[in-house]
């Protein structure tokens, strides 16, 4: 209650808010390989499942703060304020998409909005977003950055690399690592040595001698409570934190890779395609965090049933509207994928 | 004003100069400047000048996120080798992002390391790796051959706005030369001729430059003018394995050949996402065929031409 209180009504509703954004967004993206096949090219990774984790982070967020997040990034802009209309459009490959139709799922950019953009490589960003924390750190504006990963990222090398030099130079920056429970179709339990000896994840943290914590990332406010403090310590010259947010992934991996034509899909979650356990799926679901949050705001008082009614159909309809734009939006020109070789 | 230099003092004198008039510019990398007596980290402090740990992928990567957030980050990678660690960050993270962001981001970072130490240090410390680096769209190359070159390549390197890989001879670190006073740019992308001749055109980079001069010298006494030629910059530039097979063909059958060759290759850019522009990048039985058709009718192609093959 005493979270719920710090943030008041407005915020509330606004976090409620846009963890309906976000899954609306990624729901109409897996409706699209079915109504529009072919429209939705490449490898699409959705975030349904981890709309508490982003909002209960961005929550903590200042205006000029960095977000940089990995491959899977459709929630962050979305929050940021980017318009659906730019990322629905990048999806679909237009030329009125926020990169012009150059990047993709994997690739949204949006630095106005202080969104770089990810790398689709797995980890990789981890190294990235702690160069931002030295931009950060160099310029002392007191900006810092938030950094997202897959439990999968934070087997690279380039996150133990990274976690190293953020320790040592006390660099502005939350890892928040989403464990999601599965390394692309793998799940944590085979591949993790924290997991296999039944550990938190955020024990990694240990390796280099800063804060570890794991939170219920389906629950937003404690999120929300754990990266606040993360973002005082960051914000105070003290160095980094990780953060092990724990949720569930609601959707497979990513669409099937099919050889064209073959027109491509989104299939079942791993835990029903790979391992046959529709039950730990099940129970996944059960923790869904967007009717959890919906119900505490209401026995809060925070939010009304009709209100939260208006919230979901104006975030369907913004959707939507996306979609249709994306749909109606015409295709960057051939040859200008000449174009931004080089700057 | 010139005054003369070791080839090594030039490098360094453009880092500094560079880091005086643009507070941006930031260095560091492993076992450099461990000392409050460094005279980088006197002069700049220990906010721009840095020691990073034995962590490539996480220094090239860090420079890369540094420069995508408005700094314009040296990195000291000592040895070309180290860059194989990490070349995930080299090929295929510094110079995608300005491409997959519609124009969006830059990557303003120099890579600078050494190379070809021929002082018995064998196998994995002394090779030339600079053609792994060719033909990779969005980053550039450049090898530096004397003392001004050196300098006026990294002036030049720190100011572009591309990711760009700064190779220097070992062999050179000692050499001395006139070096420009102040500010000097070599613009990227420009050759040198370093000796003129009429008889015959040698083209080196690097150590080799200095070879071939003095194998010029010992040809003028046969009466054989021979020009050197230092192209200084090796990407951007088409390079591809046509571009290999191609130019065993005009070294090997020279005689044979009616026609210029034309090389039908992927585009020099990175694969797009969206449909249209992918098509475009790459091959296509149209483009195979007009190759074809300008072969057989001896028609000149301009490498500029975003249609080409």
């Amino acid at each position: 209650m005493k979270t719920e209180r710090k943030l008041g009504k407005d915020r509330l509703v606004w976090m409620y808010t846009q963890m309906v954004r976000i899954r609306e967004f990624e729901e109409a993206i897996k409706r699209t390989f079915l109504e529009h096949p072919g429209v939705i090219r490449g490898h699409a990774h959705l975030g349904d499942g981890a709309e508490a984790s982003i909002v209960g982070t961005l929550a903590t967020r200042n205006p000029k703060d960095w977000v940089m997040p990995s491959y899977r990034c459709h929630g962050y802009p979305i929050v940021l304020g980017t318009l659906l209309r730019k990322m629905m459009a990048e999806v679909f490959g237009r030329k009125s998409g926020l990169c012009q139709g150059f990047g993709g799922s994997m690739h949204l950019a949006d630095p106005a909005k202080y969104f770089p953009g990810p790398s689709g490589i797995i980890g990789q960003s981890i190294a990235h977003a702690t160069g931002a924390a030295l931009t950060a750190q160099i310029r002392k504006k007191g900006q810092i950055v938030y950094c997202f990963f897959g439990d999968g990222a934070a087997k690279q090398g380039a996150f133990f690399e990274s976690l190293n030099m953020a320790a040592v130079w006390k660099l502005p920056i939350i890892y928040l690592l989403e464990n999601n429970q599965y390394q692309a179709y793998t799940h944590f339990r085979l591949e993790d040595a924290n997991a296999i000896a039944g550990d938190p994840l955020s024990k990694k943290a240990e390796a280099f001698s800063i804060p570890g914590v794991t939170v219920d990332g389906t629950d937003p406010l404690a999120v929300y409570k754990s990266v606040a403090k993360a973002a005082t310590r960051a914000r105070s010259g003290k160095g980094p934190t990780l953060i092990e947010s724990q949720f569930y992934r609601l959707s497979a991996h990513g669409n099937v890779i099919t050889v064209p034509p073959l027109p491509t899909q989104f299939p079942e979650h791993e835990a029903i395609a790979v391992y046959g356990n529709r039950s730990e799926f099940e129970k996944g679901k059960s923790k869904d965090p967007l009717p959890r949050f919906r119900s505490r705001l209401l026995r809060a008082g925070a939010l009304a049933d009709s209100a939260a009614k208006r919230i979901e159909s104006a975030a369907r309809a913004e959707v939507q509207d996306a979609v249709r734009f994306a749909l109606d939006s015409p295709f960057p020109a051939p040859e200008e994928a000449v174009h931004y070789v080089y700057a | 004003m010139a005054r003369e230099m070791m080839y090594a003092d030039a490098i360094a004198a453009a880092i500094a100069e560079e880091m005086q008039r643009n507070p941006d510019v930031i260095f560091y990398g492993q076992n450099m400047a461990m000392t409050e007596r460094d005279p980088m980290l006197r002069r700049f402090g220990r906010n721009r000048v840095r020691i990073a740990p034995i962590s490539e992928t996480a220094e090239i990567g860090i420079a890369i996120g540094a420069a995508m957030t408005g700094l314009r980050p040296i990195v000291e990678l000592w040895m070309s080798e180290f860059m194989l660690v990490a070349f995930d960050q080299v090929i295929n993270e510094a110079p995608r992002f300005h491409y997959m962001s519609g124009g969006q981001v830059k990557v303003p970072v120099v890579l600078k390391a050494g190379f070809g130490f021929c002082a018995g240090w064998a196998g994995q410390h002394s090779n030339c790796i600079y053609h792994t680096m060719m033909g990779i769209p969005g980053l550039k190359v450049v090898v530096p051959s004397t003392p001004a070159d050196a300098k006026g390549l990294m002036t030049a390197a720190i100011r572009d706005d591309n990711p760009v890989v700064y190779l220097h001879p070992y062999m050179l670190t000692l050499e001395k030369g006139e070096v420009p006073e102040g500010d000097y740019v070599i613009p990227l992308g420009s050759a040198d001729v370093k000796r003129r001749g009429s008889d015959v055109t040698i083209v080196a980079v690097g150590w080799m430059v200095k070879k071939a001069l003095a194998a010029a010298e010992r040809l003028a006494e046969e009466g054989i003018s021979a020009e050197v030629v230092d192209p200084r910059t090796l990407a951007p530039r088409h390079s591809s394995a046509a571009a290999v097979i191609a130019g065993e063909v005009a070294e090997y059958g020279f005689e044979h050949l009616r026609s210029p060759i034309r090389m039908v290759t992927a585009l020099d850019a990175s694969v797009p996402y969206s449909e249209p522009l992918e098509n475009f990048i790459i091959p296509s039985e149209d483009k195979i065929i007009n190759a074809v058709r300008s072969v057989l009718t001896h028609q000149a192609v301009s490498p500029l031409d975003p249609f080409r093959g």
